[in-house]
C-alpha cells in the first residue's frame, strides 16, 4: 500500500440478504485530504461506508486501513482505530443531551469534566450551537443543529479519518456554508475526510479528490479540480454540469 | 449555554397517585385504603426489581426472554435453602439478626441467579439474537427445564418461607395496619430504583446502556462492544430478578417451582406498559399494577386478574408504545 495511502478498498463486494449491492468497489483514500464520494441514489454509497464501518461484511476483496486489514474486523475494533463515522441519519441519541452524546464519542473520558477542553473549545468555535444547547436533549434539536451536533461529536476526539454520509442533506444554504467551513477547518488540523455528498456545489468547494459511483462500481477517481474543469466528463459522470 | 429545557414528561409521573385517589372513594375508608396502598406499592416494587433488568434487556438487545421467571424461582428457593440453614438468626427477636439473614438470603440468590443468568445467556439466548419467534419457544423451554430442576433440586412441593421474627406483625397508625415487611419491601425498591437511576444517569456504563437502548449500532460505531455491555445488564438483570424473587417468597410466605410462572405475566405487563427498554416506566408500571391488584382484590375479587390486563388495554389506548416510549425504537 503507498504510503500516502490511508484507506484502500479492493474488489469489495458487499451483499445485503439476497441483494448483491456492491461489485467490486476499488477506492483509496489519500491520507490529510478531502475525498467526495458522489453518484446517484442507490449508486451504492452509504453501503461502501457501511462496509469499510464492518456494519455489513465484505463478502469479497479486502478493506485496509492505516496497514491494517480491517475487512473482517467488527465494528468497534474499526472505531477504535481512530475511525469516527456519522451515518446519514447522524445517529443522534435522542433522549440523551448534547453532553451526554458528546461524552459517548470521547472515549477516554469517565465523566464531562474529563473531557479535552481545548478540543471542546475548537469544537464551538466551528459549531457555536454544540455550546449553546450544551445541556439540551439532542432531540429537541433543529435539523441543521443535529448534523452539526454529529459531526462535532465525530471529532470530540482527534481522528485520523473523519466518515461522514451526506453532511448537507436537508439543511438551510447558510448551514450548509457553516458545514462547509467546518470541514475545511478540520482538514486543515490534518485528519482526512471522507463525504458522501450529493449536493455538487458542496462538494466543488470542498474535495481535494473525487470517486464517482454507479451500480456498486467505482467507475472514476481523480482530482476535483480536474472534473470541475471538465463539463463533458460532468455530463457523462453526474447527468449535469458545475 | 442557555439553560437546560426539561425533557422530562410529567404526565405519566401523576398515574400513580390519580390511581391511587380515584380508589379512595371507592373503597371508603381512608385507613382500609392506607393499608392497600402500601400493600400495593410494596408489591408494585418488589415485582419492578424483578421487571427492570428484564425491560433493559429487551431494550438493548431486543431479546424477548421468556424465561426470565427461572431466576426469580432460583432466587426464592436459595432463599428457603439460606433461611433455613440460619434459624437462629430468623428466629430471633432481634431485627439487625433478621436483616442479616435476609440481606444473605438475598445475596446468594442474587449470585445464583447472575450465574445462572451468564450461562442462560450464552447457551440459550445467543444462538437466537434477532429471531424473536425462537426467542420466545427457547426461552420459554428454558425456563420448562429450570423448573424442572428446581424440582429435583428442592422437591416438587411448596415450601414455606416465613419472615423472620423482627419483621413479622404491623405498624398501626390510626386504625391503619401497615405490615412492617411491607414497608421493607417499598424501602428495598426504592434503594433499587435509586441505585439503577444513579447507575444510568450518572456513570458511563449508564449512558452507554441509554444510549444502545435507543441505537445500538451507533453505539458500536462509537468504538463500544454492545455485546459485552448487554452480557453485564442480562447478569444484573438476572441478579435482580433472583432479589425479587427472595422478596416475593417473603411476600407471599411460601415459594412453589412455578413462582417465576406466575409471576412473568405481571412483569410482562409492566414492561409493556412502562416502555419496552424504559426503567422509569417499568417503576410506575410496577406501581399502578400492585396497586390496582390489590384494590380490585379489595373491591371485585373477582377481576383482580382481569383489571391488570384491563389496566394495560388503556394505557396502550393512551399511549401504544408505554407511558415512557424509548426514542429511535
Amino acid at each position: 500500500m503507498p504510503s500516502n495511502v490511508l484507506l484502500d478498498l479492493k474488489e469489495v463486494h458487499t451483499h445485503i440478504g439476497a441483494y448483491h449491492i456492491l461489485h467490486g468497489v476499488n477506492l483509496q483514500i489519500p491520507r490529510g485530504e478531502l475525498t467526495l464520494l458522489l453518484g446517484r441514489n442507490g449508486a451504492g454509497k452509504t453501503t461502501t461506508l457501511r462496509t469499510i464501518m464492518g456494519l455489513w461484511q465484505a463478502s469479497q476483496g479486502s478493506v485496509h486501513f492505516n496497514g491494517h486489514d480491517i475487512t473482517h474486523m467488527a465494528t468497534p475494533d474499526i472505531a477504535s482505530l481512530n475511525i469516527a463515522y456519522v451515518p446519514e441519519n447522524m445517529g443522534i441519541f435522542s433522549d440523551l443531551t448534547v453532553e451526554e452524546n458528546m461524552l459517548l464519542a470521547a472515549r477516554k473520558a469517565s465523566h464531562a469534566q474529563q473531557m479535552d477542553t481545548e478540543r471542546l473549545a475548537w469544537i464551538y468555535a466551528m459549531f457555536p450551537a454544540v455550546e449553546k444547547f450544551w445541556h439540551h436533549p439532542a432531540g429537541k434539536l433543529s435539523g441543521g443543529q443535529k448534523q452539526m451536533m454529529a459531526v462535532a461529536r465525530a471529532m470530540v476526539e482527534p481522528r485520523d479519518l473523519l466518515i461522514v454520509d451526506e453532511p448537507s442533506k436537508g439543511l438551510a444554504p447558510a448551514i450548509v456554508q457553516n458545514m462547509i467551513e467546518a470541514f475545511q477547518t478540520m482538514k486543515a488540523s490534518g485528519v482526512s475526510i471522507l463525504l458522501v455528498e450529493q449536493n455538487i456545489h458542496f462538494a466543488q468547494q470542498l474535495g481535494d479528490s473525487v470517486a464517482v459511483m454507479d451500480n456498486g462500481r467505482v467507475i472514476h477517481a481523480g482530482s476535483m479540480a480536474a472534473l470541475s474543469a471538465d463539463p463533458a466528463l460532468q455530463q457523462s459522470l453526474l447527468g449535469l454540469a458545475l | 449555554m442557555v439553560n437546560m429545557k426539561s425533557s422530562l414528561d410529567i404526565k405519566p409521573l401523576l398515574l400513580v397517585p390519580v390511581l391511587a385517589l380515584l380508589a379512595l372513594p371507592l373503597i371508603g375508608s381512608v385507613d382500609t385504603w392506607l393499608t392497600l396502598s402500601v400493600a400495593g406499592l410494596a408489591m408494585g416494587m418488589i415485582i419492578f426489581i424483578m421487571a427492570s433488568g428484564l425491560t433493559l434487556v429487551f431494550g438493548l438487545m431486543d431479546v424477548l426472554n421468556f424465561g426470565h421467571g427461572v431466576f426469580i424461582a432460583l432466587g426464592a428457593f436459595v432463599a428457603t435453602s439460606v433461611m433455613s440453614g440460619m434459624t437462629d438468626w430468623t428466629q430471633s427477636q432481634e431485627l439487625w439478626r433478621n436483616v442479616v439473614a435476609v440481606g444473605t438470603a438475598m445475596a446468594l440468590a442474587m449470585v445464583a441467579a447472575s450465574i445462572i443468568g451468564l450461562a442462560f445467556e450464552r447457551f440459550i439466548v445467543r444462538p437466537v439474537y434477532g429471531q424473536h419467534l425462537k426467542q420466545i419457544l427457547i426461552t420459554m423451554g428454558g425456563m420448562i427445564i429450570g423448573e424442572e430442576i428446581i424440582k429435583v433440586i428442592w422437591g416438587p412441593l411448596q415450601i414455606a418461607l416465613p419472615l423472620p421474627e423482627a419483621m413479622r406483625g404491623s405498624l398501626l397508625w390510626g386504625d391503619a395496619s401497615l405490615e412492617k415487611y411491607r414497608l421493607m419491601a417499598v424501602v428495598v425498591g426504592l434503594l433499587v430504583f435509586a441505585l439503577q437511576a444513579w447507575t444510568l444517569s450518572r456513570t458511563k456504563v449508564g449512558l452507554l446502556i441509554r444510549a444502545g437502548v435507543q441505537d445500538r449500532e451507533m453505539v458500536e460505531s462509537l468504538g463500544y462492544k454492545i455485546r459485552r455491555l448487554f452480557v453485564g445488564v442480562f447478569v444484573v438483570g438476572s441478579g435482580l430478578a433472583g432479589l425479587g424473587g427472595v422478596m416475593w417468597g417473603l411476600y407471599q410466605q411460601n415459594v412453589v417451582p412455578q413462582i417465576g410462572a406466575q409471576v412473568n405475566v405481571l412483569i410482562f405487563i409492566v414492561i409493556i406498559m412502562g416502555g419496552l427498554g424504559s426503567t422509569g416506566g417499568a417503576l410506575i408500571g410496577a406501581l399502578m399494577v400492585g396497586l390496582m391488584a390489590n384494590y380490585t382484590g379489595f373491591l371485585f375479587p373477582k377481576l383482580a386478574l382481569f383489571s391488570n390486563i384491563a389496566l394495560m388495554a388503556a394505557i396502550l389506548l393512551w399511549r401504544p408504545q408505554g407511558v415512557y416510549p424509548v426514542a429511535n425504537r
